[in-house]
Order: structure tokens, then C-alpha cells, then sequence
């Protein structure tokens, strides 16, 4: 991997992040409602007001409260949050790792889950494991995360019973000591297994109702992308030469027919953190998401400006690296843009 | 020549393409016949099922679309249509291979160039080779084919290469099996003409050298004229004449092939078909009895509902065309 791609890619995602920056402090400050009056109170007199008011710059200019809200926000604090009266950084340091940890799980479902059908799908092609692969796959695209989430509680907790129906812990356990923040693998560090079984079966719902939409697409796109390469000259002209037809399948098939799929992996993202609002929501999973909802619904606008900008900043951290991927995959990519363009 | 058992022998091969809205009936029974240390080539203008022909012919046709219908493939007589998985990795890259009509598309493009040739010549040297050897091969195997600083070129992509660069690569991987018949589909077409005739020339010396039987398909009648020992003319689908090269140039008796020898002159590189008015039959309904027919200046009754069979004209002259048919033979010479 070139720096110079990296170092491009680096200076475009500080460009988008200012520009998130700007939208979010002025959509922040256009709302109507004067944010001090919502956090201290009705009742509170006049000269409380107006003096919060001028600590919190909020009698300057548009573009000079913009400047002093940036050089704040680059030092890590947003602020304090005008509902919890905690840092809002805080605040973001607790909840992230929760929301992270869920990402993570359900990345790796989506991931090997779409491969495994998507290869399954493009291998066996219009025969039944394709029909019935290519029959889910298109309810999982076309079915909203959240009702998966309401199907599995059904299902898994409440006719089942084999799965914890809410939250990240059972009642009686303790976190183990905070390390990464996530349940976990906080708890594998310390080696205690009977903690990170309880963990891991209260994350298999959510995750797997986050990742069911992005599966499901995957594996479409994989599909297609494996059937399609599958009539190129070049694996005609691997087979012509003699190479064998699994080493034809494992390599000279799938590295090209992955491209398609990582990259639009940086868009399921996207459209999962989306869909975490609901689903931290339903299952009552202390993220950020369940947070950042709660900050809206309470105009708490501090945090929901952190909550956006930090969503941007992981936006764009897997953006980069689906594109580092991408670019391993596929030299076109890499050494086009390690010209310069 | 007559007395040797034919290397590779295409039987009533009918090939068709199922695809959305239709079946395109592309092969309609082709005959096509190889004999060891023999040059063969196969000429008819773009569509009229060339590659589909080799492609069949080495198991290697995209199914689907693609659908065998009927036909064999007999290579030293045993059919390559029926070979297990196994069998069939003996013949491909070890007595029989192909080059591919567009470079750029016959190079896997997210994998470089050594990486391409290393499971092709692991198979070839049925794995008895270190990776050592195997590299030092490669880089024989570039020299081969005149490219210069094959070390570095082994760590590029096809991308990082010219079209004439991946051209050479194709023929070096392919000969680099040092297989018994080449077949090679129209190697260079892609190129500007006088890379074209680099290519040609590279080619054509290199499985002298090696002593190659070779099918050469190709738009370049000079070219064919020059290296082929036997000519077959193709046309929608069906072989319409074959006969030694010369003869088949100074006395070419199908109406088709005719039209292209007429054409010679005015060739210039690419168009081989301005001797003949009309296109190639749309294959989802071709034309009934012989398919030149709606193309044909000689058309008669009969060629319109019946297949013309194969008249053999003289010894290894064939044309399938009623002119030569016992009625006509008088009236048509
Ligand atoms: N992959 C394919 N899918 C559908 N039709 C095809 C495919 N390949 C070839 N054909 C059809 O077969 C006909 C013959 O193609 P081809 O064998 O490539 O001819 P040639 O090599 O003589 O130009 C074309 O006209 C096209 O309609
Ligand atoms: S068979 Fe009839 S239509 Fe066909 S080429 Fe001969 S004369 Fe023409
Ligand atoms: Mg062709």
C-alpha cells in the first residue's frame, strides 16, 4: 500500500470531517429552543441564563462560536452534557465501546455469513441451495433491522428461552475491570470465562439483527460478482493452461469477484450504524446509539453533536479501510491511485 | 499426412448459447481435424463461432450460457467431452492449450504475472519442480517470447503492461507447457498492426522451434497464406470448406469463401468481409438449409430447405455447397 494513497485518503477525510463539522454546529445552533433556558430550567432567573450564555460564547458571532466550538472539540471536550451535566467526552468514552463491540460481531457475522452463502450461491447456481440462498437474501434486504430484532426476541428469548433477552450483562454478574470497554474481551483478558459467555449470548441477538441487512446484500453481490467472473476469458485461460479447478475457484475467482463486496462494505456500515439506533433501543444495549437518541429526544445538543461527529470520524476511519482492502485486492486501484491523479 | 492418426478431431459439434429471451443456436454441426506437427487455420469473419469452437474444443466454454449440444471432441481419439475432471487436466496445459483473442482480458488482473505462471508451470511439470525452477522457468519462459527484463516483469500487473507486453505473456505462459497443439484465436488482433506482425512472426517461429502443431485463427488472409498447411473457412457456424492452403486460395470453390478471397486485396488489416454483402445470420433464428443462403448469389431451390452436405471435390478438398453436389459438379466447374 502506497503513502501517498493513504496520506490522500487522510487529507479528504479531514476535509469531510470539517465539513460534517460545520453542518452539525449549525443545524445545532438553528434549532429553535435556547439550549441554556432547556438545561437549567424555566424557573431559573434571568442572570444565570445570561451568564451561561456568555460562557458558552453564545452571544458571538456564528463563525467565531463555530472557532471556539472546533478548538474545543479537537481537545476532546464537546462540552458538558446540558441533561446528564457530564463531560459529553465522558459520556462518549463509556458508551462507544458498547456500540463498538456490537459493530465488531456483527461485521464478522455479516462477513462470513455473505461469503459462505455468496460462494455457496454462485457454486451451486439456479440449483435449489442457490434458490433458496437467493430467496433470503432478498427478504434480508428488503427487511428492516429493527423487525429482525423484534422476530429474534420472539423467537430466541421469549418462546426459546435459550437467549438473554435485553442489556449487555446478566443481573448478579459484575464487568469485569475496563480495559477495551468491550464485555467481551474485557472479560477474556482477565480469563473469566463464565463472564464472557453471558456477554457473548447477550450480543448474539443484536449483532445478528444488524447484521442480517448486510448479509444479506453481500451475499447477493458476491454472487453476482463470482457468476459474472465466472465467464471471464481469464479463468477460461487459467483452465486452458491447465490449472487445477479448485486452485481456479479458491484463487483466480475470488480475489476479483471480492472486490465488489468489501467495497460496499464501507456503505453497509454506514447504513448499520443507522440502523443501531433502533436496535440498541430494543434491546436496551448501552451504546452510543441509545445515547445519541436519548440526547436528541431531550434536545440535549452537546452530545448530539459529539454523537454525529464521532459517528464521522468511524465512518470514515472504515471508510479508509475498506479502501486499504480494496486496494489490496486490487492492484488497478492501487497503483492508478499511487501515480497520482 | 493421411495415413497418421489425427491429434485433435472436431465432430458434428453443435454449441448453443442460452441466454435471456432466446437460444442462439451458434455451432451447427462443425468438423475439424488436426494432424500431428500440422498448421491449421480457421478464418470467417468476427460472430461466425471461431472462438466458441476452441473454447468447446478444450472444455473450457462457459456453461452457462453455453450448452453442448451435440458432437465430439476426440483428442488422440479418446473424447474430451466425457473426460473426468482428471483426465481432463492431462490434456489442458500439458498436450493442449489455448491463446485468447484480447489479452487484456485472458490476464487475471488482480494477480501479477509470476503469480500467473507459477500453478501453470507447477502442472505442466506434473509438480516435480522446486519453486526455484519454477521461477527460473518464468523467466525462460519471458525470454522466449523477446521480453526484456523478465524479473521485474514477473512482479507487475497486466495493467502496468502495454497490449503487445500482455500478448507476449499469454504465448509465453501458454508455450512455456510446451504442449503438442496451440491453439491460438487470433493472436494480436487487439494490437496495432505492427505489433500485430511482431506478435505473428514471435509466434509463428517459436512453434517451429518447438516443433507445435498449431490452430491459427486469424482476420490476416497474408498471414494465413504464409504459415497454414491446411485452410478451413468458416461461416454462422458451420465449416463451409477446407483444403490445402494453396489450393484453397487459387481455387476456392464455396461462394463464401470466394467473396473473402476476393476481398484480399482490398484487406487492410481488419475488415474481411467486404466481398460479400449482408451480415451473419441473427442465431436465434437462423436461416434454414444451407445458412449462406440469404447471403449467396448462386442460390438455388434446394439451398433453402436443405443442409448442404460435405462434397468432397478432391483428395482433402472439401466444400459444403450444392454447386459440387453430383448434379452440379458439370455445371458448376
Ligand atoms: N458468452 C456468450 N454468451 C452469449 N452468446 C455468445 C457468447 N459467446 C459467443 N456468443 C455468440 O456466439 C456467436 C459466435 O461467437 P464467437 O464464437 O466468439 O465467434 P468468433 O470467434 O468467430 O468471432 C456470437 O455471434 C455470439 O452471438
Ligand atoms: S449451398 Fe446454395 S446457398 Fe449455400 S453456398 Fe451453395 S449455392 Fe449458395
Ligand atoms: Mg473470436
Amino acid at each position: 500500500m502506497s503513502v501517498i494513497f493513504l496520506a490522500k485518503r487522510l487529507v479528504h477525510s479531514v476535509f469531510v470531517l470539517l465539513g460534517l463539522s460545520i453542518v452539525i454546529f449549525l443545524i445545532a445552533r438553528i434549532v429553535p429552543g435556547d439550549p441554556v433556558r432547556l438545561a437549567v430550567g424555566a424557573r431559573a432567573p434571568q442572570w444565570v441564563v445570561d451568564n451561561m450564555r456568555e460562557h458558552m460564547h453564545l452571544n458571538e458571532p456564528l463563525h467565531i462560536q463555530y472557532g471556539y466550538w472546533l478548538r474545543d472539540a479537537l481537545q476532546g471536550d464537546f462540552g458538558i452534557s446540558l441533561v446528564t451535566r457530564r463531560g459529553v467526552a465522558k459520556d462518549i468514552r463509556e458508551f462507544l465501546p458498547a456500540t463498538f463491540e456490537l459493530a465488531l460481531y456483527s461485521l464478522f457475522i455479516s462477513v462470513t455469513g455473505a461469503l459462505s452463502f455468496g460462494i455457496i450461491s454462485a457454486r451451486y447456481k439456479d440449483r435449489w441451495a442457490d434458490n433458496v440462498i437467493r430467496i433470503f437474501s432478498y427478504l434480508g434486504v428488503v427487511t428492516p433491522s429493527f423487525v429482525f430484532a423484534i422476530i429474534f426476541l420472539l423467537i430466541f428469548a421469549f418462546v426459546l428461552d435459550w437467549l438473554p433477552a435485553i442489556g449487555r450483562l446478566s443481573n448478579g454478574l459484575t464487568l469485569p475491570p475496563r480495559v477495551t470497554g468491550m464485555v467481551t474481551i474485557d472479560a477474556l483478558l482477565i480469563g473469566d470465562f463464565n463472564v464472557f459467555w453471558d456477554a457473548f449470548k447477550h450480543i448474539i441477538m443484536p449483532a445478528l439483527s444488524l447484521a442480517m441487512g448486510s448479509m444479506a446484500q453481500e451475499a447477493r453481490i458476491t454472487r453476482a460478482s463470482m457468476a459474472d467472473n465466472l465467464t471471464k476469458d481469464y479463468i477460461a485461460s487459467a483452465r486452458a493452461l491447465g490449472v487445477s479447478e479448485s486452485l481456479v475457484m479458491r484463487r483466480f475467482l475470488l480475489k476479483p469477484s471480492l472486490i465488489p463486496t468489501v467495497s460496499i462494505l464501507g456503505l453497509d456500515f454506514a447504513a448499520g450504524m443507522g440502523n443501531a439506533f433502533l436496535v440498541e433501543l430494543i434491546f436496551n444495549w448501552p451504546g452510543l446509539s441509545r445515547y445519541g437518541m436519548n440526547a436528541m429526544l431531550s434536545k440535549d445538543l452537546n452530545a448530539i453533536s459529539a454523537v454525529i461527529l464521532t459517528f464521522g470520524v468511524v465512518f470514515v476511519v472504515v471508510n479508509i479501510c475498506v479502501d486499504i482492502v480494496v486496494g489490496q485486492l486490487d492492484p488497478r486501484i492501487r497503483l492508478s491511485t499511487a501515480k497520482g491523479d | 499426412m493421411v495415413n497418421k492418426a489425427p491429434l485433435l478431431e472436431i465432430k458434428n459439434l453443435r454449441v448453443h448459447y442460452k441466454v435471456y429471451g432466446g437460444v442462439l443456436k451458434v455451432l451447427d454441426g462443425v468438423n475439424l481435424t488436426v494432424y500431428p506437427g500440422e498448421k491449421v487455420g480457421l478464418v470467417g469473419e468476427t460472430g461466425c463461432g471461431k472462438t466458441t469452437t476452441m473454447k468447446t474444443a478444450l472444455a473450457i466454454l462457459p456453461v452457462p450460457p453455453g450448452v453442448v449440444v451435440g458432437g465430439e471432441i476426440l483428442y488422440k481419439g479418446r473424447n474430451l467431452l466425457a473426460m473426468s475432471p482428471r483426465q481432463l487436466s492431462n490434456v489442458r496445459g500439458r498436450e493442449m492449450t489455448m491463446i485468447f483473442q484480447d489479452p487484456m482480458a485472458a490476464l487475471n488482473p488482480v494477480f501479477n504475472v509470476e503469480q500467473q505462471f507459477t500453478p501453470v508451470l507447477k502442472h505442466a511439470a506434473k509438480n516435480h519442480l522446486s519453486n526455484k525452477e519454477i521461477h527460473a522457468q518464468a523467466v525462460l519462459a519471458l525470454q522466449d517470447v523477446a521480453l526484456a527484463d523478465p524479473e521485474r516483469l514477473l512482479q507487475a500487473y497486466p495493467i502496468q503492461l502495454s497490449g503487445g507486453m500482455r500478448q507476449r505473456v499469454c504465448i509465453g505462459m501458454a508455450l512455456a507447457t510446451r504442449p503438442q497443439l496451440l491453439i491460438a484465436d487470433e493472436p494480436g488482433t487487439a494490437l496495432d498492426v505492427t505489433i500485430q506482425a511482431q506478435v505473428l512472426r514471435l509466434l509463428n517461429n517459436l512453434v517451429d522451434r518447438l516443433n507445435t502443431s498449431i490452430i491459427l485463427i486469424t482476420h490476416s488472409l497474408g498471414v494465413v497464406y504464409e504459415t497454414v498447411d491446411r485452410l478451413y473457412v468458416m461461416y454462422a457456424g458451420n465449416i463451409v470448406e477446407v483444403a490445402p492452403t494453396r489450393k484453397l486460395f487459387s481455387n476456392p470453390l464455396h461462394p463464401y469463401s470466394q467473396g473473402l478471397m476476393d476481398a484480399v486485396p482490398k484487406l487492410s488489416g481488419g475488415g474481411i468481409s467486404q466481398g460479400i454483402s449482408g451480415r451473419i445470420p441473427d442465431y436465434s433464428h437462423p436461416p434454414a438449409g444451407c445458412r449462406f443462403h440469404t447471403r449467396c448469389s448462386h442460390v438455388m431451390e434446394i439451398c433453402r430447405h436443405q443442409k448442404p452436405p460435405e462434397f468432397e471435390v478432391e483428395e482433402g478438398h472439401k466444400v459444403a455447397c450444392y454447386l459440387y453436389g453430383p448434379k452440379n459438379q458439370e455445371a458448376a466447374v
